[in-house]
This record gives C-alpha cells, structure tokens and sequence, in this order.
C-alpha cells in the first residue's frame, strides 16, 4: 500500500520535473527531511563525524528553505536501529546512515528502503551492498589508503626498510595492508615487520619501541593511522634515533594534516580517509531532492595524498579530530 | 600461608623453610628472561629492559592498589577509565592557565590529580560499603561513568596539553632518569615500599587482611570493616592518580580510549603476583612482579620472530597459565 503511494508520489514529481523550470517557484518551499544517523563519537574519527555532520546540516538547512535535517548519533547498532526507526516515524524523506555495524543494521535500513524512502549509505556496507539496500553508496578507500602510502614510500625512498604498525584484525585493516603491499609491488621496499597497534596511541607507543629494539635500521615507519602517529612519534624522540626518515600515518587528524602543512619532516604527508564523508553523503542526498541531478550509485572518495601544498582543504582547527 | 604470617615468623633457616607461594612469581619471571634472550638476544640489552620495566609502571602502581582491594575481599573494575578521567581533568587544568608560573602550575595539578584520585576512590568504596552494593556491580557501573564522563570532556576527540613550555617541563617525569635510573621505575619501587610498609607493618595493614581472610571475625575483633574496606579502595584511587601523574607526560594527552582493559591487566597482574582473588592475602612484591611479567610476555612476542602477529594474544595467555602453574607446583613441595 505504502509502495503504492510513493509509486503515485513519484509519478507526481516526475511530472513535475517534466514541466521543468516553469513550476521553479516550488522548489523553494519543496519540505524535505533527511534523517542522519551516525555513530556516537566514542574515538577521535567517530568525532570527527558527529562534528562534519552537524556543521553540514546547518549549511544545507540554510541554503534549502523547506529543507529539514535531523542528525541522531547511537552508541550501539541496537540503540541504532531504534533510532532509525523513530526517525521513520517522525516522517522523513531520506535516511542517511554510517552504521556502527553494518550487518547488524541490515532489517533496519531494509524496511526504510522498502518504504520508498531515499538511503545513503556510508563508510561501512553490508555483507549484500546494492540498490535493494540503499540508493547511493559513499565510503573512502581502504585499499587506496594502503596503495597511495605504499606507491609514496616506493617513490620518495626506493629501497627503504619499512615497518608496520596495523590497526585491529578486521576486514579493514586487512584490505589496506593489501593495498599497500600493491603499492609497494615491483620495488626495493623491503618490509621488516608488521604488527598491531589497535589504533590505538598507547599501544602504538609500545610496539614502536620494541621495533626501535628490535631492529638497527628502520627508514619509514608506517602506521596508517593519525592517532598511533602520534604514539610512534613520541617512541622514536625517546629513543634519539635519527635512522628513520619519516612517518606515515592515515585518516587526517587535524593536528597531522597541521604537521604536514608546517613542513614538519617527519610527517611530510597524510594520506585523507575523512570522516567529513558523511557530509559528502548528505549533500548529494539533498542535491537529489532540490536540483534533480542524479546521484544513485557507489561514490567513492580518493585515498588523497596530502601534502605540503593541499594541507590547508583539509584542516578544520575546530574539529575534535 | 600469608604474606602477614611470614613476615612475623623467624627468617628461613633451610629452603623448606622458604614461603614457596611468595617466590613463584620471581621464579616465573627469571624464566621469562632467558626465553627472551633465546627469542632475541636483544631482549636482554639494558635498553630494552628499562623500555619495558618503565612501560610497566602504569599497570604496576595501579595493580598496588588493586592488591589492597583485593586482598580486603573487594574488587576494582573502574581503574582504567579512572585513569582516563583524571588524567582528562589534570590536562584540562593545566590548559586552564589558572597558575601563571609553570612549575607552580605543575604542582598544583599533580596536587589535583591526587586529589581527584581519591575523591573517586572514595566515591567507589561508599558505593560499596555504605550502599551495600556488590563490588562487582558498583565498580562496573562507575567503569560507565567514568569512562562517559571523559568522553564528554574530550567530545570524543582528545585532549591535548597546549602549552608547549608547560609540556616540555613536565616531560622529563616520564622520559627523565636520575643516575641512569628512569623516573618511573623510581616511582614503581618507592610505591611499592610505601605500600609493603603500610601492609605489612602497620595495624590498618593487618586490618585489610583481617577483613579479607573472614568478614565476620573481623567484625567480632572490632575492626569496622566498611572503613577499611573504603579506605582500600581510597588507597586504590591514589594509586591511580600516582599513574596519572607519570602517563601525562609521556604522550601528553589523553582520549576517550585511554587505559581501556587496564584494570583487567591489573586484576591479573595482582593475581600472577600471588595474591588470591578471594582476598586475605596480599603480596605487594609479588604483584610488582605481576605487572613485569605482563609486559615482559608482550615484548618478547614483539622481539621474537616466530610468532605470527595472529597468534599474540593466544601464546599470552598460554605464557599467563603455565607461570601460574609453574608457581603451583613450586607451592606443592
């Protein structure tokens, strides 16, 4: 029944957009609602999140007139498949969601979807990731992160010994570990060892030091992560060790990309998985309602490389991250 | 049996003599050290020992005042999110500027986190004696709160010392050493002698093991059980804001996952040291032992290269039982 209606609904607006610009005075008081539904920030990236959403929200709901945007954030997936649900109760348009885990979310999002509303999915899909689901997929690039990190150290230094520091064992972590082991393909790049930080800083403190232990001569050092950048930088300042040429993390910190534009030599790039995809999502999203351009699909960011040049695009001073 | 009982006995004459359970851990941990040298011979260069034996003093003053919760029958699961806490708070006043004289400053804010150390210690040890709450539950439900109330401080990002002079001032109570010694190991060894004192020879010591060997001839012999009980867990909070004062200045911040899983590391840590979980018996040296062993295990996997990054966590904990058993059978003869 439900179907049905947004079937007449979206005939109705077809028609619309058939007429084209004679009926532009709609547009402006056209009453759109977008639920947002992100985790709670409970590490820095997730932070990260919660600030580039409600900093878009107010962008887009003072560009758009009729447009409303709801952002919720949940601590857990069950907390936030209820809070899908009281979103769809309130009556919104479209459901933009970065899952706190994906597969657990999969009936809640599904009956969203079922109910002809527009969902943006990002960042983190499901097992079945495809138009049954959602509308549109945004998410940056795991394995890009390992390649462009990887496909930097094989350019700038050519035969250097490298060591790893990884996140935790999961489908993530694990893609850009082969991303990298693809950008470094065909070179002298000669990994040392490889072993997990947890992302986290303390931890990355500790398996740096004993690598400093361990090893005479280590070159690069990469930790694709800012957070446990920030631990192996302490480790190798402790040590006094001046073998290591430079470091490289990933995601895009403010206080890294910082480092990067002050030209600081051990950090002399970043490579971005932002967290302000989210916001990139929500604009589409809106873009679908107000301007009819189409925007159904995968979209997926670049694994940027930041550098001495682009740093000032990605610094936000009054982010948490 | 007891840590008490031995000390108040004559000194060992022959190696029958010797308290087996006491010497177990050390046992364990000489060990330990000649698997590390055969696992990389590096392990043994003074270097790394320092890195591990100073990594180790967050987890090893924490597990101090663990063993006095335990061994007086409670339990303390709040201490790593304790850690975050106060260590969020310390740095937000240190950014507040409210002392203009940086070493002044300095002071003040370790007077702070000693303050605020026991202030929630003492909180967990109302909870639990006057609100009759099972330590258990209490302790997890203040792990909740405190670890909430850090992430709201830091709105889930981190928080950072921002000034620079303050930071550089204050680093060398981590990274610093005197006669070659680092300060953390120093603040390690006099901890555990201040503690071992007031267990072992002062009245409130056999209090805290009085209370935990038998809640209720504890009360007949008139000792008031909430207050010792209460003033162990005030004892657990000092101990933690001692940590707080020697992790600031390593990284100088802190963030919403700070000394996650620390209090398990430190149960364990008092555990392996010899002290049993059901309480009465408290080995102060024995958990300084602990907490080596811990982070000793950790290193020598990283330094071996034999070991599948995968497989870390299964081999420690196969290391963590068999020294507990090794230790079983030395208390057997």
């Amino acid at each position: 029944m439900r179907r049905r209606t947004f079937g007449i609904a979206a005939a109705a607006l077809a028609a619309t957009v058939a007429i084209g610009p004679g009926v532009s005075w709609a547009q402006e008081a056209k009453k759109v609602t977008i639920g947002v539904s992100i985790p709670a920030a409970d590490h820095g990236w997730t932070a990260g999140v919660v600030f580039h959403a409600e900093r878009v929200a107010k962008l887009l709901m003072a560009e758009h007139k009729g447009l409303n945007v709801i952002v919720k954030t949940s601590a857990d997936p069950a907390s936030q498949a209820n809070a899908v649900q009281d979103l769809a109760v309130q009556g919104i348009d479209a459901l933009v969601i970065l899952p706190t885990d994906p597969d657990q979310l999969v009936s809640a999002i599904q009956q969203v979807k079922d109910d002809g509303k527009f969902v943006a999915l990002v960042d983190r899909a499901p097992s079945v990731n495809d138009n049954t689901i959602r509308d549109l997929y945004v998410a940056g690039n795991n394995p890009a992160l390992g390649e462009v990190a990887g496909q930097y150290i094989a350019k700038t230094t050519p035969d250097a010994e490298v060591v790893i520091i990884r996140g935790l064992p999961i489908p993530i972590d694990q893609q850009r570990q082969d991303g990298f082991d693809k950008g470094i393909e065909g070179s002298k790049v000669k990994i040392l060892d490889r072993q997990y930080g947890n992302w986290s800083r303390d931890d990355a403190f500790r398996v740096m030091q004993d690598y400093l232990t361990k090893y005479p001569k280590i070159d690069v050092v990469w930790c694709q992560d800012d957070d446990m950048a920030v631990g192996v930088m302490e480790a190798i300042s402790q040590a006094n060790r001046t073998d290591i040429k430079y470091v490289v993390g990933g995601a895009g910190s403010k206080d890294m990309i910082k480092k990067v534009m002050d030209g600081d030599k051990m950090m002399p790039v970043d490579v971005l998985y932002p967290p302000a995809m989210v916001a990139t999502a929500m604009q589409l999203t809106a873009g679908g309602f107000y301007d009819q351009v189409p925007v159904s699909g995968n979209y997926i960011l670049d694994a940027t490389l930041v550098t001495k040049d682009n740093a000032k695009d990605f610094y936000f001073p009054d982010s948490p991250f | 049996m007891n840590a008490v009982a031995t000390d108040t006995t004559k000194a060992p004459k022959t190696s029958k003599d010797w308290d087996m359970a006491a010497i177990a851990p050390f046992v364990a941990l000489a060990l330990l050290l000649v698997l590390g040298y055969f696992a990389n011979p590096n392990f043994v260069s003074l270097a790394n020992l320092t890195n591990v034996i100073t990594r180790s003093a967050f987890i090893a003053v924490i597990a101090l005042g663990a063993t006095y919760v335990i061994s007086s029958g409670g339990l303390d699961l709040s201490v790593g999110s304790m850690v975050a806490f106060v260590a969020s708070l310390m740095i937000l006043f240190m950014n507040s500027g409210a002392v203009a004289d940086p070493m002044l400053m300095l002071i003040v804010a370790m007077l702070l986190a000693l303050i605020l150390g026991a202030a929630c210690g003492l909180t967990n040890g109302l909870i639990t004696t006057v609100g009759k709450i099972e330590p258990f539950i209490a302790t997890l439900g203040m792990m909740g709160i405190y670890r909430g109330l850090t992430t709201w401080l830091s709105q889930g990002g981190s928080i950072t010392v921002r000034d620079r002079e303050l930071q550089q001032l204050y680093r060398p109570v981590y990274f610093g050493d005197v006669f070659g010694v680092p300060i953390p190991i120093i603040v390690i060894f006099v901890t555990a002698a201040i503690a071992a004192f007031v267990l072992y020879r002062t009245r409130f010591g056999r209090h805290v093991i009085a209370v935990g060997s038998n809640e209720e001839v504890a009360r007949y012999s008139g000792i008031s059980v909430q207050k010792v009980r209460t003033i162990a867990y005030v004892i657990q909070g000092l101990c933690v804001a001692v940590a707080v004062i020697i992790y600031v200045p390593r990284l100088g911040s802190t963030s919403a996952t700070t000394g996650i899983l620390w209090e398990l590391q430190a149960i364990t840590a008092v555990v392996v040291g010899g002290t049993a979980l059901r309480g009465g018996v408290g080995r102060i040296w024995g958990t300084i032992c602990g907490a080596f062993i811990l982070e000793i295990v950790g290193n020598i996997m990283l330094l071996s290269n034999f070991v599948s990054e995968y497989l870390i966590g299964a081999i420690q904990g196969a290391i963590i039982i068999i020294a507990m058993l090794v230790q079983r059978t030395l208390m057997r003869k």
